[in-house]
Order: structure tokens, then sequence, then C-alpha cells
């Protein structure tokens, strides 16, 4: 499997960010069919995703959450294979034993994957410490959202990523929405980076809807991360489009800040900025063609993969 | 062989283990304050104080094993491990599995509990069976010192997550302990006294409350065989069979709390695979589903007495004996 880290222009990551889209909209046709479980969507979030991916190199290692297929695509998973896992099948990454919510790869070096909202938080500074200890090349890159900012354990791991100097980069993908609640009923202040300064570590908020903005954000706070050997915090800026988890109406949601949102969904941008530098619409109507036909390929695969065997039931418990 | 207390043995083992394998290091509340002579011979980086932060020093353990680390944290006493139950049970306990065998745990957590130091619930509890009912998780806990070395040399060097719980009150308790490597292998029970009319299983400090009952049983011609579990998880359930099959009556005695306990287990398992042995209903004697109070006596009264396990044996022999009848006696 080859880690993606070659995104040579502006089409690269807009295609990335167009196949996280059809990837996950399929897959909420595949879960109102009744075909996989409730789905939690990252939908609106895949330049944030995808910006940070392509700022890191191969020797990253990644832990990540329950909104994990951007990154996990944007890292270069196969498409099927993670459809396979979401759908319980013996292809998937896991076995199937995952489903959608906790995939880790550690051949992309996505790892540890926990759905526990902040679970991420408590496993990273472990790793760094391996890292750290051992001389693994690497930084230790762990993604949040603002939900997990709200944990206790955010704090107790920026604490003591700060007190034991640890290599993190901090990726804070503040969507706004906490499950059903929005950020602004449980926090005070309008950015996570903020609590950063307590624990004197360096941070940064960008528009985590511009891809190109997340890129340079990232590769400054990786660099910043490598020379230092510190923790960063990078706050990107942006909405969950969806709901929580499939189906969702979103009744609770205001429409008007819902629009606003969706006049700034990154593809929108992205697809605007490409046209404005010359590019063709049609081929870019073939780009997102041929991304679905790997969509189309994906679920075909996925579909025709065997569920695991029921030993699997009692394997990998123990080592 | 030399005479050392169970905290000297942790001490040793850790010393040989930290010397033996260079990816073991220690981390949590005190650690490197306390454990002064390890900190001078491994330095900074491999014993190090934390923050008072049970779910972050979890964690970090469960990150750094899962990449070549083999940590041994101390969470100080069990319901601090309260504040650390997402990084135990979900994701050391859960990971490999969830992740289709991508990773592996090799950590220990220890922590102390258990009556004799009369501070409360909130440093005495007897939670050993939670982390038995939870997936993905060994439990150990050890009844002498040289148990207490070779148990924990043998967590550090399994490559599964392990719970090591010590007693407070056998803390300062002396004994033999073998020098140099010495590892007791998990999931194997100590037949601790062999005898023919009653099996006695028990674990942590009430091996040594059965062996005293046994004592007294001898003297009534009573021949109680004493078993000493030593893991809770792998349970050594040969080993209890084979007792329960010999003498045909099983008493099971622990601190813990009794619904859904250790000895429940042990019961339930007697009961399912060896029936046609049972002379008698198994009996469970332990401490009360109540909270440890810090007051001396009621503290003390909160784990079976030997008093109390002989006299549960005479009724059981006398044919009398219930379930319910040997719990009022505790």
């Amino acid at each position: 499997m080859k880690i993606d880290t070659d995104y040579p222009d502006a089409l690269a990551l807009h295609e990335a960010m167009q196949l996280i889209r059809s990837y996950e909209e399929r897959m909420t046709a595949i879960q109102a069919e009744g075909a996989a479980a409730g789905t939690c969507t990252a939908v609106g979030q895949e330049a944030a995703a995808v910006g940070v991916m392509a700022a890191l190199g191969r020797d990253e290692r990644i832990l990540t959450n329950h909104r994990s297929a951007g990154h996990l695509l944007a890292r270069g998973a196969d498409p099927g294979r993670l459809m396979a896992e979401a759908m319980g099948r013996a292809t998937g990454y896991c076995k199937g034993k995952s489903g959608s919510l906790h995939v880790s790869a550690a051949e992309l070096g996505v790892v540890l994957t926990s759905t526990i909202v902040g679970g991420e938080l408590s496993l990273a500074t472990g790793v760094a410490l391996a890292h750290k200890q051992l001389g693994l090349p690497g930084v230790v890159v762990c993604i949040f959202g603002d939900g997990a900012a709200c944990e206790g354990v955010f704090h107790e791991s920026l604490n003591l990523a700060a007190v034991w100097s640890l290599p993190i980069l901090y990726v804070c993908e503040n969507n706004q929405w906490q499950a059903f609640v929005h950020r602004r009923e449980t926090m005070v202040g309008e950015r996570v980076a903020e609590w950063a300064t307590g624990y004197r570590i360096g941070s940064a908020v960008v528009d985590g809807n511009d891809v190109h903005a997340v890129r340079a954000a990232a590769a400054a706070a990786l660099a910043e991360v490598r020379c230092s050997g510190r923790p960063f915090l990078l706050e990107a800026e942006t909405y969950r489009l969806r709901g929580h988890f499939e189906p969702d109406d979103q009744a609770y949601v205001d429409a008007a800040e819902l629009a606003a949102w969706r006049d700034r969904d990154p593809l929108g941008r992205s697809r605007r900025a490409l046209l404005a530098a010359g590019h063709d619409a049609r081929a870019l109507a073939e780009l997102e063609t041929a991304v679905e036909r790997r969509i189309d390929q994906a679920q075909a695969f996925a579909l025709a993969s065997p569920y695991p065997e029921l030993a699997e039931l009692t394997r990998d418990v123990f080592a | 062989m030399s005479i050392m207390t169970s905290q000297q043995a942790l001490a040793d083992a850790l010393a040989i283990e930290m010397r033996r394998d260079p990816s073991v290091l220690m981390f949590g509340e005190g650690v490197a304050t306390k454990r002064a002579e390890l900190l001078a011979e491994f330095g900074a980086g491999r014993v190090r104080n934390t923050p008072l932060a049970e779910g972050i020093i979890a964690g970090t353990a469960v990150g750094a094993s899962a990449f070549g680390l083999r940590p041994v944290i101390d969470l100080l006493f069990a319901p601090f491990m309260c504040f650390a139950m997402d990084e135990l049970v979900n994701s050391a306990g859960k990971l490999r599995f969830l992740s289709g065998g991508q990773f592996s745990f090799p950590l220990v957590a220890m922590a102390m509990t258990g009556g004799g130091w009369g501070i409360g619930p909130h440093h005495n509890h007897n939670l050993e069976a939670w982390f038995a009912h939870a997936p993905g998780l060994k439990v150990v806990m050890p009844s002498t010192p040289a148990d207490a070395k070779g148990l924990l040399a043998a967590a550090i060097r399994d490559d599964n997550p392990v719970l090591f719980f010590s007693d407070i009150g056998l803390a300062f308790a002396s004994g033999e302990v073998p020098e140099g490597e010495h590892c007791v292998p998990l999931g194997k029970a100590a037949l601790r006294r062999p005898g023919g009319d009653v099996s006695l299983v028990s674990y942590g400090k009430c091996v040594d409350t059965c062996l005293a009952a046994a004592e007294t049983l001898a003297t009534q011609g009573v021949s109680a065989e004493v078993l000493d579990l030593r893991s809770l998880k792998p349970l050594d359930e040969q080993a209890i069979l084979a007792s329960v099959r010999r003498t045909g009556r099983l008493v099971v005695v622990h601190e813990a709390s009794r619904t859904c306990g250790v000895g429940a287990e042990v019961a339930a398992l007697a009961s399912e695979a060896a029936f046609d042995s049972l002379r008698a209903p198994p009996c469970r004697l332990t401490g009360p589903d109540a909270p440890a109070a810090a007051s001396f006596p009621l503290e003390q009264a909160f784990a079976p007495s030997a008093a109390a396990v002989a006299a549960a044996v005479g009724r059981m022999l006398e044919g009398g004996g219930t379930v319910a009848d040997a719990a009022a006696v505790a």
C-alpha cells in the first residue's frame, strides 16, 4: 500500500477532496438502504483532511477519530477496503471488526483510532513518547474536534505533551458541532487554540475550508514541531454540513448558518478557484465522473467481499 | 533466597526487568520521587514522574506500548483507576481486536487496594473483578513477596495489558524471595496447602486468612486445601476443578464485594464443570456490597475472617450450610 503524500497541484488536492465527498455521500446512501450501520461523516470538512495529509511525510503517525474516512482516503487508503470495513467485511482494513468508526491502517501510519471522543488525545502522548525515546522518525499527528477539546483528557494531553516536550502536532477540526450540540453552548470562547496558550503550546488558526491555506499552515506547524521537538496546535475552522450520524434531518440546525457554510463548501471553493485559474469545466466534470466510477468499484468490491468467519469473534483479543 | 517485603520484591523485579530489557520504562504519580534507585540507575527518560492525572498516564502507556516500549505505570490506589477506565478498558482492552490484530499493548498498570490503612473507599476498593470482566486485559493479585516479584516480571514480559493489584495489608509483610530473574507464569494458581475435605480458593491477602482457617480446621480433624489463584484472568480453571474434584467442597474467599465478584465466577465454574463431584453447594465468603469504611473495626470486618471461613466449612460439613447462611457468617 502506497502512503499518499504526493499532491503536486491544486487539481490533485481537488480530486482528493472529491474522492472523500463521493465516498461519504455513497456511504450515506448505503446506510439509507440499510446496508451499513449509522455512519458518521465529515462532509464539508474535506479541505481540513486533505490539507493536513498533503503536508505530512511518510514517517508521520496519525491518530484520528470516528470521522476518519477523509484522513484515511487522503493518506492513500483504498476506498474499496475502507468501504468493506464500514460494511463489516473481512477484506476491510481491520477484518471488518471495526466498522466505520475506529478504522486503523498501520500500513498508512493511521494508528490506534478511537471512537471515544478524546480517546486519541490520551494515546497520542504515548506514541510520541515512543517516537522520542526510541528515536523513531516522524511527528505524531493527533486529529480531534472541538467536542474532544471539551473532554478533560484534552487538557491532560496538552499539559503532559508540553511538560515532556513531545513531538505532537495537534490538529483540531473545529466543525462547530459536538454531536447534537452547537459549540457555542459548550465553550465560552470561539476557539480551541486559545486553550493551548495556557499550556505554553504554540498555536495557529486557519480557514479549514481552504485546502491550500490548511496545507500551508499544516506544513508550517509540522516544521515547528520537527524543529522544536515540542507540541503545536493547529485549529482548522470548518463546519460539518451533515448531521452527527446518519440519518439526521438536521431540523435543529439554524438554516441561515447552514446556508452560509454551504456557500463556503470547500469543494465549491476549490472548483471555483480551478475554473478561475483556467481549468476546463468539462475536464472537472470528467474528474468527478471518474471519481464516481472509483466509488462504484469500491462498493462492488465491498459487496462482493465475504463477512468475517465466526472464529473472528474471539481472535485478536490477546496477543 | 532472601527475605524481603512485597514492596521490596516489586522494586527488585522492576530493577531486574529494566536491566534486562531497555524498552521497559516506568512512570506515574511519584514514581521518580519514590523509586530513587531506579531513577539513579536508569535515568530520567525511563523513570518518570507524571501529573496526578490517571487518564493521561494510562493513555500514554497504551500509546507507548503499541510502538516499542513496555511501560509500567503506577496508578497508586485502585479507585484512582476510575479516571483511567477509557484508556484501560476501551483502548488497551479493545484496540487490538478492533484493529484486526494490528497492535499489541505490553503494559502493566499497578495499583494498591484492600484494607489495612484505614483511609476509606476512595483508596481501598477491591475492583479487580471489573477488569477481569473486560475483554483483552489480564489481572493478577499476588499473596506473597515471591509471587509479587515473579508475577510482576511475568506481567512486564507479557505482550498484553496486565492489571497488577497489590494488597495494602501485605505491602510490608516479608517472606522468602528468589534472587535474580524470577517469573511466575500468568494464569497458574498455586496450591498453598493440600487437603482432602474442602477447597478454600482465594487470592491476595485472603490466602493468609484461608491458611489460618485451615490450621484451625486441622485441629478439628478437617483437612482443608488452600488454592491461591494468583491470576484472576486468565483463571487457572484446571487447578480449581482439580481441587474441587479432589475435595468435593468449595469455599471461595475474597475481600472484594460479593455480587459478580471473582467468587461468583469460581463457584459457577465448579457448578458447571465439577457438579458431579460436589458434595455441598459452593459457598462464597466475601466483603459486603458496600463501600469500605475508614473506621478501623469496620474496615477490618469488611474482609472475611479466618474464624468465619472455619465456621462456614464446619456448617458445610454438617450438611446444614447454605450459601446464604455462610454469607451471614461472614
